[in-house]
């Protein structure tokens, strides 16, 4: 059969002394700059590319994508020690990663999180591997009147991301969603809420805000009083996850490889909502929903297994279309035109064994990560135990460095300090920053298309129901809606805000 | 962290400047700076060059991409530099409708660079989903007028190369079509590709592939003769449109007052860099070829920019769009 034939290929190609190498210095490098807070992988890929030269293709590619993935392994890490993520798929971790860790279980939510990528990604490469070109036709089905309609299915779900009033959640989305509109109008080039800074023309950078509503204002809370500083946890019980919590992932983490390996392939914004929607099925289904929030086990198996599956199959755009999901894809493209190989619809025919190497390379990189990381969990843990006097100003010189990194923008890093106080405002108001960072991430999305399924419906907004995938997901957004208004549901979740005074 | 090196190798040259002597430029590293964000088509040329260059000058020639803004972040950051040589900016014909659709620049775009020399003309393609219906560009232009309320020109946002070629299109049929704009090349190719839109008018950097897969079709090039990477690709005046010529330019420059030796010892080396045959191979694969050795040269570069400049402001005033 071709399939093993190719995948034979793919692991000879990948499994050379040389690529294992790269493949490893690739993981490495991600998780470490993963693990900082701050430094994302499109920093660091950036940077490496001129080191990619010398190389041969396959093996600069192998080490480009270990980055990658590396980085989205290393940056629950943060999120779940600190409370500080680097991605938007990590903001979803550090939820109930951060609780887990600060009630003394930092190891089994570092095991987990590393648990359940693994096998998230084991299943996503052999997706990638068997269905790459059927996904991707999908993939091309979806126009804007489709991401539309999904980026409406995320923002209604997200209200279910808060554990606090709906009132505080929509706030919150709505703030988010408003932070979203600065910049520049795509469609008429105008600027919006730039306060005339140049610097701001495209938006406020992700990264910027999100260290800050999380991390600095989690800093800032922490050094509040000596009672309340938490982030030291000295009493950890037990590195590894008991029975109990293994048998308890072993659903979320199946229901997390299944929605990031679906919303992965979309390569307009899908991988985005993967951690996201997880976390929000997870906490539909759950049959303790006041624990999400409080340190819930499947809080982070489900939604670390979306962000993982969804980074495996956003290569599928890129691999069989030449088309880039994300800025990293982006740069991952720009190192292939620079080897000389022009990724487009032909790569896998004309280049089988770099196509094939990069897909058995991410199973070898996962099976690396999840070998380095679990012994590697009890130096993290350890990390707690540095006094915080010392481990806050080393955080802030990391993110600071890190958002810097990005852009080199001087901009980005008021906007870490502006966001910071919000954050803090924020945790002392009760209301939740993860809701904000999915309206500001998926605000733009939203508008963009809706715009741009307007522009060519020519103003015709019934598009929106006409064409069925859209129609399907609209309805999937009014159930959603029914759910979270539903009496019963109500009254549970005003238990829950009770119990948390 | 590259650009936290960058700012302390630029702090580094406000101390050491004025004992650098021109003979024995360049005595440390060089960065390029690409207005525009990594993996794009300028970024890939910008670090074919560098590595060229590189080896040409004996020194690490750097590339930071400082995107934003159409380019004009990265181009004002280059513009305040230290005129010293040792921070270039390689940008595209952005450069000159910047100084239109910009109202406000921070910088005086005639008036704030030395001129170092064309870089390469890259011929643009006029592509369109693959199950449209017409056969040729003579087709495309009639079905165009008939349909022109419901035919939607793709663009990767306001400034962008494929926005200026579609607007040059329209201008060259006399007929406005439905103007669909996105955030970047790719997701604009994707909707061409899933048939969401029907045209764009793009880089052969980012179409080449694609027309060779089958997966959109091929209506014009640019380019004063066919490309060897798209044989069976007519240009622009055998399909019988005379007025749709452009192609997107590259330019590398300096910051105003670099001195005159710097500036020329580095024409020097962006010509042999031109010349080296990986640059010459990895263009081709790209559907260009590097600017001949007499139009990377200052005077050149120059003219160009002034030409360009000229010939942008009327159809961008026409269009009546700015970016800011």
């Amino acid at each position: 059969m071709d399939l093993f034939s190719n995948l034979a290929l793919g692991f000879a190609t990948a499994a050379s002394p040389w690529n294992l190498l790269f493949c490893l210095i690739g993981v490495l490098l991600g998780t470490l700059i993963g693990v900082l807070p701050g430094i994302g992988a499109t920093a660091t890929i950036a940077m490496l590319l001129p080191i990619t030269f010398q190389l041969e293709p396959v093996s600069s590619l192998i080490m480009l994508a270990g980055i990658y993935y590396g980085a989205q392994y290393g940056g629950s890490t943060t999120a779940i020690l600190i409370n500080m993520p680097g991605e938007s798929s990590s903001a979803v971790t550090a939820i109930d990663g951060y609780q887990m860790a600060r009630k003394g279980k930092a190891g089994a939510a570092l095991a987990i999180a590393a648990i359940g990528s693994f096998f998230a990604g084991t299943v996503s490469t052999f997706l990638v591997a068997i269905f790459a070109p059927p996904l991707t036709s999908i993939a091309l089905q979806f126009g804007a009147a489709e991401y539309f309609s999904l980026m409406v299915v995320g923002l209604v779900s997200s209200i279910a991301l808060a554990h606090g009033s709906i009132i505080k959640a929509l706030a919150m989305v709505v703030l988010g969603l408003l932070l979203g509109l600065v910049g520049t109008d795509i469609y008429s080039g105008t600027p919006r809420f730039t306060l005339g800074i140049r610097e701001y023309a495209d938006g406020l950078n992700f990264v910027a805000v999100a260290v800050g509503v999380f991390g600095v204002a989690e800093i800032l809370r922490n050094l509040e009083s000596e009672k309340t500083r938490t982030a030291v946890i000295t009493k950890v019980s037990g590195l590894f996850p008991s029975r109990e919590e293994l048998r308890a992932i072993v659903a979320p983490v199946l229901r997390g490889t299944a929605i990031g390996s679906a919303l992965g392939i979309l390569p307009g914004g899908g991988a985005i909502l993967a951690s996201f929607a997880s976390y929000t099925v997870e906490k539909r289904v759950s049959q303790r929903p006041e624990e999400f929030g409080h340190g819930a086990v499947a809080g982070v198996a489900g939604p670390e297994s979306a962000n993982n599956a969804g980074a495996q199959t956003s290569f599928i755009p890129m691999l069989t279309l030449g088309i880039p999901a994300n800025p990293v894809m982006a740069l991952m493209i720009g190192a292939m035109i620079i080897q000389g190989i022009v990724p487009g619809p032909n790569v896998a025919t004309e280049q089988p064994a770099l196509f094939w190497g990069i897909i058995a390379s991410m199973w070898i990189g996962n099976l690396m990560l999840v070998i380095l990381n679990l012994p590697l969990i009890g130096l993290w843990v350890k990390l707690l135990t540095v006094p915080y006097y010392v481990l806050f100003p080393i955080i802030m010189a990391f993110c600071s460095i890190g958002v810097y990194s990005v852009n080199g923008n001087p901009y980005d890093l008021y906007a870490v300090a502006l966001f910071g106080l919000l954050g803090y405002g924020l945790v002392k108001l009760r209301c939740e920053p993860a809701p904000l960072l999915l309206g500001f991430v998926l605000g733009p999305l939203l508008e963009e298309n809706l715009r741009r399924a307007m522009i060519i419906s020519r103003g015709d907004p019934s598009v929106f129901v006409t064409r069925p995938i859209s129609a399907i997901l609209l309805l999937i957004a009014v159930a959603v809606l029914v759910v979270v208004f539903l009496p019963s549901v109500r009254r549970k979740r005003e238990e829950v805000f009770v119990e948390e005074d | 962290m590259k650009a936290l090196l960058a700012s302390l190798a630029a702090a580094l040259t406000l101390a050491t400047t004025s004992f650098a002597s021109a003979q024995s430029f360049p005595e440390r590293n060089i960065t390029i700076v690409v207005p525009f964000s990594a993996g794009g088509p300028t970024d890939t040329v910008t670090r074919l060059v560098a590595e060229a260059m590189s080896k040409d000058l004996g020194q690490q020639v750097l590339v930071e991409n400082v995107g934003g803004a159409g380019g004009t972040l990265g181009a004002a950051r280059v513009a305040d530099a230290e005129a010293d040589g040792y921070t270039l900016l390689l940008h595209h014909i952005g450069m000159a409708t910047s100084a239109t659709l910009y109202r406000k620049l921070p910088f005086d775009t005639l008036n704030a660079f030395e001129y170092i020399g064309l870089v390469t003309e890259v011929p643009m393609t006029l592509v369109a989903r693959k199950d449209l219906e017409p056969t040729d560009l003579k087709g495309l232009i009639e079905y165009a007028k008939a349909n022109k309320d419901t035919v939607t020109v793709a663009n990767a946002g306001i400034g962008a190369a494929s926005h200026l070629c579609g607007m040059l299109f329209m201008s060259a049929i006399e007929t406005p079509l439905v103007t669909v704009p996105y955030k970047g090349t790719g997701p604009a190719m994707t909707d061409l590709l899933g048939g969401q839109v029907d045209i764009m008018c793009d880089q052969t950097t980012n179409t080449t592939k694609q027309i060779q897969g089958g997966t959109i079709k091929a209506y014009a090039v640019t380019a004063p003769e066919r490309l060897d990477v798209l044989p069976d690709v007519p240009t622009g005046s055998e399909a019988g449109l005379k007025e749709f010529d452009v192609s997107i330019w590259h330019g590398l420059y300096a910051p105003k007052g670099t001195p005159s030796e710097v500036v020329d010892r580095l024409s020097k080396s962006l010509q042999a860099a031109l010349a080296d045959q990986n640059v010459i191979d990895r263009f081709a694969e790209l559907g260009t070829e590097p600017s001949p050795a007499e139009d990377a040269t200052p005077a050149a570069l120059k003219a160009k920019l002034e030409g360009e400049i000229d010939r942008w402001k009327p159809v961008i005033e026409a269009a009546g769009q700015y970016a800011d």
